[in-house]
């Protein structure tokens, strides 16, 4: 019996659209898979808890896709194992997982209005047409598309065709939810829409979610907890918060985010930046010597003006509530965050003196170092 | 800011905006005058021996306008039964083709899009080799039941069909993004067979209409092998009954041209149609 037999079997046909689907746990257990010299999956494991979202996030190349693929059923692994439930899919063809998918370009069949390509999962099987019909209805309403059930893709806005995707993915009850960059086509607007929208129905529906995307806002805003991969490999798996406050890399700690290096001297479980003295971050082994630098977010500094100041404002850009200062002291940039209403008279070549009001430091080795990064502590 | 912006080149740009219309209209003119002259001896080279041949198919023997040799086309010997024969060989010709070219080529964009240049020049073999080529080595190593049937002609044609109809579904698969429906119909559950029928083909109509089409006039049109072979199609027909009225023969081939192209014109129109009404979709959309 497949997997997908289990599931049609528990599967309850007059099921609301909006009535929660009992999460799947997701294992992904030492993947391997590689592409001519390159790695793009390099040992990795991860676990996903049932009704969890996680984004895998990380810079283009980093394999974040290929996982996804492999659990799709569209990719095979060199080593490793894929459970669902405790069960290894990794022999099922695609067509047998049960596994929702919506894509990064748009997939709706062109030939098939929206309620047909919404149907067309259930066609496969073998529902009654009438069954199918009422499904595919439901969840055309459950995405707010209950007025284009006969228009088809070219008829429909970028926004709505992938709206009617995931309805599709969602009509067929799948164990997990796979979304392969689903936005990223999108303009901003349309693209924040939905952001909450999936969120929305995801958390309603309590289905396993796997969100790809390099968007490090989407990850964040979207997510139960952020994968951020790093050639074929998981640099963290953490909630959005934690990974934003207390990365464990270096590379975390500036692709997620932003963050400006600055020097800094190691001397014991302190760390001196900028003539100020500040805790070591915990849960993390900073690297040895004592020549290294601190990652520092924009909101770790405090800005005034003064005429005597040691640093001068080269950049100023408006970012709504806030407005980021770059900041030239000595040979250093440093971005800086100022409330809009505090940075109305701070213009370019503004003299001001810059303060670390952290509560500890993330060390790194310098730029230049092999690797140029820190480890977890165990 | 507009005071500071606008005077800059103000004159020279009016000087030139004045001299502008007449000198871009003298160049307007020209590839006008080049592009008419050009279509118009096109025109000529194409359409003067179909005029000719419409005129010799409605003259009698006095060379008097009549309607006499088409009316008595339907009761010419032989004619009938040639028909059938190659309407049967155009039929299997264009099922086999298809049946081997669609999944062919489906496979190649899906599975080896680098063959794609590979199978262009591939496919261009049978353009290259002299169907006498084709049908002596056919003769010396086919199986003596083949040789003897009709159909064998089925298999050569799909052979001579094969560049025409890959150029025409694979320019159709390019239009579409192949992968993604197909992964997208099996993420949903879909086998190939469901998902080559409900997904792939509905999308390729035109291209298919295009490929049957051509394979039908080339089966309508080839003569050299059916001659070899000794079947009598249509073309056979049409030359050997040459010799005992060229009136009756030239009629046949105007018929049958005009079939094929009403067939071509009515694919045109329906892509026409099709586009037109897809943008005005798009526009009632947006």
């Amino acid at each position: 019996m497949t997997v997908s037999d289990e599931v049609r079997q528990t599967t309850d046909p007059g099921r609301p659209p909006s009535a929660p689907i009992e999460g799947s746990t997701v294992s992904l257990e030492r993947l391997t898979r590689v592409f001519g010299a390159t790695r793009a999956l390099d040992d990795l494991s991860l676990t996903i808890h049932p009704g969890e979202f996680v984004a895998l996030l990380g810079p283009s190349g980093c394999g974040k896709t290929t996982a996804l693929r492999v659990l799709a059923g569209f990719e095979y692994v060199d080593a490793g194992r894929v459970l669902v439930n405790g069960k290894d899919i990794g022999r099922l063809p695609a067509q047998k997982r049960d596994m929702g998918m919506v894509f990064q370009s748009y997939s709706l069949f062109p030939n098939m209005n929206s309620r047909e390509n919404v149907a067309f999962g259930l066609r496969m099987r073998r529902r009654r047409a009438k069954d199918r019909n009422r499904v595919a209805d439901e969840h055309l309403e459950l995405v707010g598309l209950s007025d284009q059930a006969n228009k088809y893709p070219h008829q429909l806005s970028g926004g709505q065709q992938q709206r009617v995707a995931l309805a599709r993915a969602l009509a067929i009850e799948p164990q997990v939810l796979l979304l392969d960059e689903p936005l990223s086509a999108l303009d901003a607007k349309v693209r924040a829409e939905l952001r909450e929208q999936i969120r929305a129905i995801q958390q309603r529906l309590s289905i396993t979610t796997i969100f790809v995307t390099h968007d490090q806002e989407e990850a964040l805003s979207m997510a139960d907890r952020v994968c951020v991969m790093r050639a074929g490999k998981i640099e963290q798996v953490a909630a959005p918060a934690v990974l934003y406050a207390a990365p464990s890399t270096a590379f975390v700690a500036e692709f997620v985010g932003v963050s400006s290096r600055v020097p800094a001297e190691r001397r014991g479980a302190e760390a001196v930046v900028l003539g100020q003295t500040f805790p070591i971050r915990p849960n993390t082994t900073p690297p040895t010597g004592d020549r290294v630098d601190a990652l520092l977010r924009p909101e770790d500094f405090e800005l005034s003006v003064d005429p005597d100041g040691q640093g001068t404002v080269v950049h100023r850009s408006f970012l709504g509530s806030t407005v980021r200062l770059e900041v030239l002291l000595g040979d250093l940039t440093l971005k800086v965050d100022v409330r809009s209403d505090h940075a109305a008279d701070i213009d370019l070549s503004t003299r001001v003196d810059v303060r670390l009001r952290a509560s500890d430091i993330l060390l790194v080795n310098p730029v230049g170092d092999a690797e140029s990064q820190v480890q977890p502590a165990s | 800011m507009a005071s500071l912006v606008a005077p800059i080149g103000t004159e020279e740009v009016e000087g030139v905006a004045e001299e502008m219309p007449i000198a871009s209209a003298k160049r307007r003119r020209r590839p006008r005058f080049f592009r008419g002259f050009v279509l118009l001896v096109a025109a000529v080279y194409f359409l003067l021996p179909l005029f000719a041949g419409l005129k010799y198919t409605f003259e009698d023997a006095n060379g008097d306008f009549s309607f006499s040799t088409v009316r008595s086309i339907a009761s010419q010997p032989y004619l009938g039964s040639a028909l059938w024969l190659t309407v049967r060989l155009a039929v299997l010709a264009m099922v086999v083709t298809m049946a081997l070219m669609i999944p062919t080529t489906v496979y190649v964009h899906l599975k080896l899009p680098k063959m794609r240049r590979v199978m262009d020049l591939v496919t261009l073999l049978p353009i290259v080799f002299p169907p006498i080529v084709l049908v002596l080595g056919v003769l010396k190593t086919y199986p003596l039941a083949l040789r003897n049937s009709p159909y064998l002609l089925s298999l050569l044609y799909v052979i001579l069909a094969m560049p025409f109809v890959y150029r025409s579904l694979d320019a159709g698969l390019g239009a579409i993004d192949l992968k993604t429906l197909v992964e997208a119909s099996k993420s949903l559950g879909g086998r190939w067979i469901s998902t080559l029928l409900r997904v792939i083909l509905p999308n390729l109509t035109t291209a298919l209409i295009s490929a049957v089409v051509l394979t039908i006039a080339l089966v309508f049109a080839e003569f050299t092998l059916a001659y070899l072979t000794q079947w009598q199609t249509i073309s056979v027909w049409i030359v050997q009954f040459n010799g005992t009225d060229g009136h009756i023969t030239v009629a046949v081939s105007m018929l049958l041209l005009l079939g094929t192209w009403i067939l071509l014109s009515a694919i045109v129109v329906v892509d026409l149609i099709r586009s037109r009404q897809k943008l005005k979709r798009r526009t009632t959309a947006s």
